[in-house]
């Protein structure tokens, strides 16, 4: 009885889920323009119209533009601050590190009114700039999290023994410490990269209608009119998660191999 | 220079750049959305002689002639119509009526000039009610009003905090139904998170591996395709009301978005990770055999769950809590997109007071209460992550 009630609960539990992520991916090559089914036939008739349409082609080149340029400046900053809260004599680490982490807890919908308001004073509001500033800052406790995770990974026998050969501490930096932390930088970058293109809240209130990400015309699109272009977005969001999450992993394992072997 | 100071230093230099970014870009918002809320400069930047005559007053007698001088003076003074809106938006606000009296006072102080006699203007002006407010806007560029207002309630003519009637009150409904929704979604996810947890633990090999997966999958997945996923799902003609249709279990589609129902049922499903990830990595520290331990004691199956797997799990179950709550009062896309008007939360109502209303005084103080609660969740959470010893 138990073991039934148990199976019967797990089978369940996943259904509900994984069930509904399912779901919407054959709707995307449906032929009817009903999000809905029975699926009549299948065509491609909707990607056509993400790729030919403006409004959505426009879209995702933005989701392209604002998620790259997030990516990188997230990842700079994050990275650099991860390799100085390593350092055992900073002063205030603790503190550094949770006002590092509190982007990642502040309510977005708060964050967007103090930015709107902010922008505006500075010409940042409905900008590219300014939205690329606002994901990066909730991207940056993602990026700081992965490249702290492979940081404290390091032996630092590796980096002493580096030292004690005659390497200058730049070249101990160069040539160990950070192919070391390489990974962890590659999967912020990822991380970072899809913070950004399922971005809504902060830019509902700081982009302007040119910088209307993919994500945020998918939300407007499914509040005023739903079509199955939407399920099309979200096939073209789950592979894409699918191919920045696959290749973060590849070169990772790609790094792994080349440090461990000896050049 | 010696090692500890050089690499202080080399630490400082490598923390500068995120920290002066995040004091631009994330600090300095935190900060203007707070000044927003208490912050009501417009009165007294264009009432200064107002402010002056009016600061004496006991705000019970009638307007003496020298304080309508000095209105009559400082409005003269006001030459654009911008800065007119917002002053009479603003006293408004605290008394109705200011806006017909403002505009026929306006025109009357822009034709007869500053020296205008504002009760032959317009009788109100004789009529204490319409200068309590002036007064009080006029005395202080700083106000709790809209701290106030954000739990419903106001200062009435002596100055005393009162609570607003029901009629007039909303906020702590909305106040009440975050704390309300996020509760039961909470709820729901230690429900199905805990037995969930336990099972996966239970289980090994690829059994564990797809009861994992199939939490992380959800997780790596956007949350607007996940919303918009569960949109197609609930809607009346969607795949849940067709199936039980089909079943022969209800004759007519059950109404499942736009409502309550739908807001729980896609935030469960969106939250339920953050509840079973800590119980599962709570559970995976409790050894094996303590189960069959307690069997071989003679406790039936639900005593033993009880009595040893639950008290173990409370740590992870807190945690999971705490997670899946303050991530649920701050909510926004789900309820926007899944639910009708009278399920909207605090975070809608906030984006409504910007964005639609430019009401930044009430955006600002809905936004420091939203903002005060998550943060204190986070500080019990912290508390709760570095304290290893608790629940056990």
């Amino acid at each position: 009885m138990l073991r039934t009630s148990r199976i019967v609960f797990g089978v369940l539990a996943v259904l509900f889920l994984v069930a509904p992520l399912i779901a919407i991916l054959p709707l995307a090559f449906t032929s009817s323009v009903f999000l809905n089914y029975p699926v009549p036939s299948y065509s491609l008739r909707w990607f056509v119209e993400l790729l030919t349409a403006d409004v959505w082609r426009r879209s995702i080149i933005n989701s392209l533009i604002i998620g790259g340029g997030a990516t990188v400046l997230a990842t700079v900053l994050g990275t650099l601050a991860a390799l100085g809260l390593r350092s055992r004599h900073l002063p205030f680490a603790g503190l550094f590190r949770t006002i590092f982490l509190l982007p990642m807890v502040v309510p977005a919908v708060v964050l967007g009114v103090g930015m709107q308001l902010c922008f505006v004073q500075i010409d940042l509001a409905s900008t590219y700039l300014g939205v690329i500033v606002a994901h990066s800052v909730l991207a940056i406790p993602f990026v700081l999290v992965n490249v702290s995770a492979s940081l404290g990974g390091i032996d630092p026998r590796v980096e002493r023994a580096a030292a004690s050969l005659g390497a200058s501490p730049t070249t101990v930096f160069r040539r160990v410490t950070l192919p070391l932390a390489l990974p962890g930088v590659v999967s912020g970058a990822a991380f970072a990269f899809a913070t950004s293109l399922d971005e809504v809240v902060l830019t509902l209130f700081v982009a302007g209608p040119n910088q209307r990400t993919l994500a945020r015309q998918m939300f407007s699109s499914i509040r005023e009119n739903i079509s199955p272009a939407i399920a099309a977005a979200a096939f073209l969001f789950i592979v894409g998660t699918l191919i920045v999450g696959g290749m973060s992993l590849l070169v990772r394992a790609r790094l792994r191999t080349r440090v461990v072997m000896p050049e | 220079m010696n090692v500890a100071l050089r690499g202080r230093l080399v630490g400082l230099a490598l923390v500068a750049p995120l920290l002066l970014f995040l004091a631009g870009f994330f600090v300095w918002p935190l900060v203007t959305m707070m000044q927003g809320a208490v912050s009501d400069p417009i009165a007294a930047r264009t009432l200064p002689t107002t402010a002056r005559a009016t600061a004496n007053w006991d705000r019970q007698s009638p307007p003496t002639p020298e304080m309508k001088a000095a209105l009559a003076h400082d409005l003269a003074a006001l030459k654009q119509d911008q800065v007119v809106g917002d002053l009479t938006r603003r006293l408004n606000s605290a008394q109705s009526g200011f806006r017909t009296l403002m505009s026929r006072t306006m025109s009357a102080v822009r034709e007869q000039g500053p020296d205008v006699d504002l009760s032959a203007v317009d009788k109100r002006w004789n009529d204490i009610k319409f200068w309590q407010p002036i007064a009080e806007a006029a005395a202080s560029r700083y106000t709790d009003r809209y701290l106030l207002a954000a739990l419903d309630m106001d200062r009435d003519a002596a100055g005393d905090i009162v609570t607003l009637p029901e009629s007039q009150s909303a906020n702590k409904a909305i106040l009440a139904r975050t704390f309300f929704v996020s509760g039961l979604v909470t709820l729901f996810c230690i429900v199905i998170g805990l037995p969930y947890a336990m099972l996966a633990v239970s289980v090994t090999g690829w059994l564990r591996g797809v009861l994992l997966a199939a939490v992380l999958l959800p997780l790596w997945t956007s949350l607007l395709v996940r919303t918009a996923a569960w949109f197609i799902l609930l809607q009346d003609n969607g795949l849940i009301n067709r199936g039980l249709m089909a079943l022969g279990l209800i004759d007519r589609p059950l109404a499942l978005i736009f409502n309550r129902t739908g807001v729980v049922i896609a935030m469960t499903h969106v939250l339920l990770p953050f509840m079973v990830l800590p119980i599962f990595s709570v559970l995976l520290a409790v050894p094996r055999n303590l189960m069959p331990a307690a069997a071989s004691l003679g406790a039936p199956p639900l005593r033993a769950f009880w009595r040893v797997l639950l008290p173990l799990s409370v740590r992870g179950i807190v945690s999971g809590s705490l997670l899946v709550f303050m991530a649920a009062i701050g909510y926004y896309i789900t309820p926007a997109l899944i639910g009708g008007p009278t399920d909207q939360m605090i975070s809608y109502v906030i984006a409504f007071y910007a964005t639609g209303a430019a009401n930044w005084g009430m955006a600002g103080a809905l936004g420091v209460i939203l903002l005060v609660a998550t943060l204190l969740l986070y500080a019990v959470y912290q508390r709760l992550a570095s304290d290893k010893a608790m629940g056990i």
